[in-house]
């Protein structure tokens, strides 16, 4: 029942756009997520670049359920099972990845190919009328497609198709994609890191312009003690891409293995990095050339996926347990064929800033469980997110993340209601 | 180029690596990185990748002598945010093996590091790697590598203390 009092307040007579805390810190807001937001949006499988060959798997959790992602042997196609025999509910796929034409569940034997078809059920006339092969396979996740090799799944077998859903994330999949040449491919090592504090805070701070000045001040000076020349800024704008994603894009202060030269690389990258460039100006010109070699994104695909495009390129993506618990599974995507010197200096760029022992995430980590502990002191009940209302949104505003609140609000309807009586 | 390797004994080893760890332990940071030779490297291969070489794989930390330097420095600010104030760690060293048959000594060791910060008790596992040379009257290190036993950080959140 809607008590009509929203916990995303948006006021375009103010311009305040404020959250109440109890949307971070709920248990019951936090079930209804679970129901309303993962259990209906496109969800990040992972790659298609991590299963090239007939056969080729990886399992992981999607919204904290267990599935595997496998390239049928006969097909070609990218399978995504539920990870659970059809007879009495063990995992069938019991190693993160690997090749395989076969998964057998162990507990009694069942057996099944990478389309997902039973094959084969030991001492089967025992079963009167015989078994039925046709309807035990391996249940597939209700809605599986892939955009420019990125594999989504969705449990709503109602939702609309993914490239309608993307909107406009779609132009910048395309913008990484293509500005690495066309194929990219997730690089070996997997980060996988959990926080103590709610998610909606890993979003926010995902594209969060604003903070890192502050927050991040030794990674800067990291930069400007090897020489990196910091002058440009961060400047851009904050855009947003409909059905709750959004981007911001602004002018790098760092370097970008494509194609921005800095000191980190080395005198002798100078010519590889420029050759890089003119590559992308022949291909597509010189505005979107620009775009691609010099210009920052963070962008968040609704709900739990990130894509940024900065000294190097992540793909990030989480999911609650618990309110004030986050576990998140974070990969490095780099062009495929990439030149050995290249890619190292890809790799060197990565973890300057990023992943769980660079020198920005644990700082992030910690000024999100800040927010955490802050909310259970009680007194203020809102977070503003108001910054940048009424302008035309800057990088360092909150424009990306109001449009996240409101996708938010809107999937959650009277959910997200806070509670009538105090 | 010493010739002839003064037979190496693991006791001089160990009394090498508790150095080490005590340094760490008491965040005397700058004295710890004092041991690394210009050239070193240190190393943290991905949980799910414990063998990765920096040159082809993503690692959680390859630290040449720069960024190592700019990690101490970090850590040492008050603006480390993760690390300010510093957890109180416990490094611990056992099961030490050394190869001192090279110029180059060769060394694995099982080490628990034990953090705590802000009531919170974090508990890292793994084996350490070290190529150590020989220098004016002991080691100086030219490798610390770190394989993590832990399937994943889920249980530690990050490593933004040194193991």
């Amino acid at each position: 029942m809607s008590t009509g009092m929203p916990v995303v307040v948006d006021d375009p007579v103010t311009q305040r756009f404020r959250v109440h805390r109890s949307a971070m810190t709920s248990p019951d807001i936090h079930r209804a997520e679970i129901e309303r937001i993962f259990a209906k949006s496109w969800l990040y499988v992972g790659h298609e670049s991590e299963i090239p060959k007939p056969g080729d798997f990886v399992r992981r959790p999607v919204a904290g359920r267990p599935v595997f992602m496998v390239r049928g042997v006969e097909t070609g196609n990218v399978n995504v099972f539920h990870n659970t025999c059809t007879h009495r509910g063990a995992l069938v796929c019991r190693q993160d990845s690997g090749n395989s034409k076969v998964f057998q569940c162990f507990y009694h034997a069942w057996t099944f190919d990478s389309e997902g078809r039973l094959k084969g059920v030991p001492d089967r006339d025992a079963y009167a009328g015989g078994v039925n092969f046709d309807e035990l396979g391996l249940k597939r996740v209700e809605r599986v497609q892939s955009y420019r090799g990125f594999v989504f799944a969705s449990f709503d077998p109602d939702i609309v198709d993914l490239p309608t859903y993307l909107a406009g994330a779609k132009d910048y999949i395309d913008l990484i994609v293509d500005g690495c040449g066309g194929s990219v491919e997730i690089i070996r090592g997997t980060n996988q890191y959990s926080f103590g504090a709610n998610w909606k805070l890993l979003v926010e701070n995902s594209i969060d312009g604003y903070h890192a000045e502050s927050t991040h001040d030794t990674y800067f000076k990291y930069l400007m003690s090897i020489g990196t020349d910091l002058r440009g800024g961060v400047s851009g704008r904050a855009v947003d891409l409909g059905n709750g994603h959004a981007v911001i894009e602004y002018s790098s202060p760092w370097g970008r293995p494509i194609a921005k030269w800095e000191p980190l690389f080395g005198e002798d990258a100078r010519a590889e990095i420029a050759r890089l460039r003119s590559d992308l100006v022949a291909r597509h010109g010189e505005q979107r050339a620009h775009t691609m070699a010099e210009v920052n994104r963070n962008m968040l695909i609704y709900p739990n996926l990130i894509i940024n495009d900065i000294m190097a390129v992540t793909v990030r993506t989480f999911y609650p347990p618990a309110p004030d618990a986050v576990d998140v599974t974070a990969w490095e995507l780099a062009p495929v064929n990439e030149l050995a010197s290249l890619r190292q200096r890809r790799l060197d760029s990565f973890l300057t800033f990023l992943g769980p022992g660079g020198f920005a995430t644990p700082d992030d980590l910690e000024a999100l469980e800040s927010c955490q502990q802050g909310f259970a002191s009680g007194g203020v009940e809102w977070n503003d997110i108001s910054r940048g209302m009424g302008r035309s949104p800057m990088a360092n505003d909150e424009e990306q993340m109001r449009a996240f609140w409101r996708r938010w609000q809107h999937q959650m309807g009277t959910a997200a209601d806070r509670a009538g009586a105090q | 180029m010493t010739t002839a390797a003064v037979a190496v004994s693991r006791q001089q080893v160990e009394d090498f690596l508790y150095a080490e760890a005590a340094l760490l332990d008491a965040w005397q940071l700058d004295e710890w990185l004092m041991q690394f030779d210009e050239d070193a490297k240190y190393e943290v291969p991905c949980n799910d990748a414990p063998d990765g070489d920096p040159a082809h794989d993503l690692m959680l930390i390859d630290d040449n002598y720069v960024r190592l330097t700019a990690r101490v420095t970090r850590l040492n600010s008050r603006r480390a945010h993760r690390e300010y104030p510093h957890s109180r760690t416990n490094h611990q060293v056992f099961n030490v093996r050394v190869d001192g048959s090279a110029d180059a000594i060769s060394v694995t060791a099982s080490f628990t590091v034990w953090r705590f910060r802000a009531g919170r008790s974090n508990c890292y596992v793994g084996r350490y790697h070290y190529r150590l040379r020989r220098g004016d009257g002991g080691f100086r290190v030219a490798l610390k590598r770190v394989e993590l036993d832990m399937t994943d950080l889920r249980s530690v959140g990050d490593v933004a203390i040194i193991l």
